[in-house]
């Protein structure tokens, strides 16, 4: 049993460990019984004390065809009484007995807080404007699987939009330097992060200068109020800036992906419908989503020898 | 009742003695060799100084008794070597009438610890809309006024707060914090708050204010005191100033000497704090100012929380520290302070401040009041070995390395705590 909590702590060994066996796990998903006893008599418990319906289903969904029960708290049903402080809620839910405890959570540090109550495997399911591990692996997969090349070392990425307030910027860098890639991060000053020259990136605010140097094109989600809070005038302002359109569709290299972690804002992060635009590699994103998830909980739970073996 | 402090170096105005100390009643009868006393306290190893005097405390009462009490902050205080304590305002209801200050300063009778000194607010309900009736509450004694967790953010509203304090004789304490700055944060920002992705709170938002107040300082020929200054531009703004010839003085906590904003990797609550921690580079011209006199006193900051305002996200954490117990051995490991510093810094300057002077911040002479710290100043121990006193744990200390611990208070005459330990 081993928390699952940054890309810093899961280190290059790890993460390779997981990605290794992400096919296994995407053949697991197409049996005619898509379904192993791999976690059979565990129990996997959601804490998503900020809502995700998408990353929560697709953790549902790894847990179940892994065989694990699960139980889920969302801020709705975890009924946080006023006083109730969130290590209350932690204990409580971890009387229960869960082997895993996927938190998820709209501040930053909480499943290190987490951890260090329950003994539970404490995964990651977002924190904060800081990691988002799970996404960044399943970024990583898909691109290997994109551009056809297990060494990324060479490939590079540009992360457009809200860097500041991202944990999946955050984890990609992480994860993909780790692999090797070089990255760019796309964004107007007020939303870069402060101290990103310490990061090993490069960072640009213009989309038009780096756009033609890249292998993979990465829109993060950008919410409206970040955009009037200090990054543009208005969405239209930020979308001539920093959307994707025709024109720069045209600009990209022959071979070049365009991901986003969805839900898009249509308008905003691209003018261009990604889920028809050639290119786009956003399709895979969520595919992958529940075997790189069943990888993780694998990883976290029943280490690589665990039975395949249909239920 | 005498009590003689035996075997002892005493910091007096003439310097450092080898002597004992009799106290006698509310004052000090004598120092001199081979002293006895009805009680008798050992001193050997240790430096008999001026009770410690604490410009920034958050006692909680009233309103957040769950917190602390005002009994518990003066045993937190006693345990920390302080004689007197000045209470920070933002209680419920907030210390903006006579009637609230009356019923802190009964309360600090009543627990017999410590002198507990309010202060009152400079805005009423320190909303920063109106004046608080600061005339009416220096009548009743209070001398120190402050809105402290905010920062007064209308220039008018201060100027004319200037104004009126230098009619009234009493001095304004300032938390520097221009608030549109600072929404939502919860640590330094810094290079450390973008890897954690943790809302920041920039320096500039502290020195804007700093630099704001020291030109109304100039152009009311009034008075401010700085709370908590916190950053390197900071101390620089109040060095200029004292060059100047401003009447400017300025506080610093024991937690931005020593800490700096990597302890929030550990996303831990109790490093969030008020301002926060900020970087190394910051401590140290915090501890270059204290040195060189730019920052007069060494203010705990003390504010307790209950657990569970602590054992949250830290957004949702309230801000603040434990301070008192631990103060002497912060600033003994910060520092490496010279006995006569440690008198200057924690005791005599604050006091000066504060307007407690003679009855507090006078170094031991006969005659004087009997407002005592004896403390081993090179003994090392480690945070967590000692009790806090409070009735809180946020505790930042716990296993650091300090320098200097309190073995015995006197207060009014009477030891408050022997060997380390509060005398009820
Ligand atoms: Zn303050």
């Amino acid at each position: 049993m081993r928390h699952v909590l940054g890309i810093g702590e899961i280190g290059l060994e790890r993460a390779e460990a997981i990605l290794a066996l992400v096919p296994r796990m995407a053949e697991v998903r197409s049996r005619s019984v898509p379904k192993v006893a791999a976690l059979r008599g565990r129990t996997v418990a959601m804490l998503f004390l900020e809502d995700s319906t998408r990353t929560r289903l697709s953790f549902d969904a790894a847990a179940r065809a892994l065989s694990a029960d699960t139980m889920t708290f969302t801020a709705s049903t975890s009924s946080m009484k006023k006083g109730e402080s969130l290590r209350d809620t932690v204990e409580t839910i971890s009387a229960l007995g869960p082997n895993a405890l996927v938190v998820r959570h709209r501040t930053s540090g909480v499943p290190w807080q987490v951890a260090a109550w329950t003994e539970a495997a404490v995964v990651n399911a977002g924190d904060g404007a800081h990691e988002h591990p799970t996404q960044a692996l399943l970024d990583a997969h898909t691109i290997r699987e994109a551009l056809a090349t297990e060494s990324l070392s060479g490939v590079r990425v540009g992360i457009v939009g809200d860097i500041r307030h991202s944990r999946v910027a955050r984890s990609n860098v992480r994860l993909l330097r780790m692999l090797g890639a070089s990255v760019v991060l796309v964004a107007p000053s007020p939303l870069q992060p402060p101290g990103v020259e310490g990061w090993g990136v490069d960072a640009s605010s213009s989309l038009d200068d780096v756009i033609g140097g890249l292998d993979v094109l990465y829109l993060l989600r950008v919410q409206a109020e970040r955009i009037t809070g200090g990054a543009a005038p208005d969405a239209g302002e930020y979308a001539r800036r920093f959307g994707l359109d025709h024109a720069r569709v045209r600009r990209l290299r022959p071979g070049a992906i365009v991901m986003h972690p969805g839900p898009v804002n249509p308008g905003v992060e691209s003018s261009v419908d990604l889920s028809r635009l050639p290119q786009s590699v956003v399709g895979r994103q969520v595919a992958n989503g529940v075997p790189v998830r069943m990888a993780v909980l694998l990883d976290a739970l029943a280490g690589a020898g665990a039975g395949m073996e249909e239920e | 009742m005498t009590i003689a402090l035996r075997g002892g170096t005493v910091v007096t105005a003439d310097g450092e003695v080898r002597a004992d100390v009799l106290v006698d009643g509310g004052v000090v009868s004598a120092i001199g060799p081979s002293l006895r006393g009805d009680a008798e306290l050992d001193a050997t190893g240790c430096h008999v100084l001026p009770g410690f005097v604490d410009l920034h405390t958050h006692l909680r009462e009233p309103g957040r008794e769950e917190a602390e009490t005002i009994a518990t902050g003066s045993r937190a205080g006693a345990l920390g070597g302080y004689t007197a304590l000045v209470a920070m305002p933002n209680t419920d209801p907030a210390q903006d009438s006579v009637t609230t200050v009356e019923f802190v300063r009964s309360q600090g009778r009543a627990a017999g610890l410590v002198d507990v000194l309010p202060s009152g607010c400079i805005t009423a309900g320190r909303r920063g809309e109106r004046l608080a009736p600061l005339a009416d509450l220096a009548a009743a004694g209070v001398t120190l006024f402050t809105d402290d967790g905010n920062g007064v953010q209308d220039a008018s509203l201060m100027r004319r707060a200037l104004l009126v304090a230098r009619d009234l004789g009493v001095v304004l304490a300032q938390h520097c914090e221009v608030s549109s700055l600072t929404a939502g944060a919860v640590m330094d920002e810094c290079a450390c708050s973008g890897e954690l992705g943790l809302p920041g709170w920039p320096a500039v938002a502290e020195e804007l204010m700093v630099q704001r107040d020291i030109d109304l300082v100039r152009d009311t020929g009034g008075r401010i005191h700085f709370l908590h200054l916190s950053t390197a531009r900071s101390v620089a703004l109040v060095r200029a100033a004292k060059a100047e010839g401003l009447a400017v003085t300025a506080e610093v906590a024991p937690h931005h000497l020593l800490l700096d904003h990597g302890a929030l990797r550990s996303f831990d609550p109790v490093f969030k704090v008020n301002p926060p921690l900020r970087s190394p580079a910051d401590a140290a011209a915090l501890r270059e100012g204290v040195r060189d006199g730019t920052i007069d006193a060494v203010a705990t900051d003390h504010a307790p929380h209950p657990a569970w305002n602590k054992e949250v996200p830290l957004d949702e954490a309230s801000p603040g520290m434990l301070g008192l117990h631990a103060a002497l051995g912060v600033v003994g490991a910060a520092l490496s302070p010279s006995p006569m510093d440690v008198a200057r810094m924690m005791s005599s300057a604050p006091a000066r401040i504060a307007g407690l002077s003679p009855r507090h911040g006078s170094l031991p002479a006969v005659g004087g009041a009997a407002n005592l710290c004896v403390a081993d100043l090179s003994a090392r121990w480690t945070g967590g070995d000692r009790p806090t006193g409070s009735r809180s744990a946020n505790d930042p200390w716990v296993g650091v390395p300090l320098v200097g611990a309190v073995r015995h208070t006197v207060f009014g005459g009477r030891a408050t705590v022997v060997d380390g330990e509060v005398q009820q």
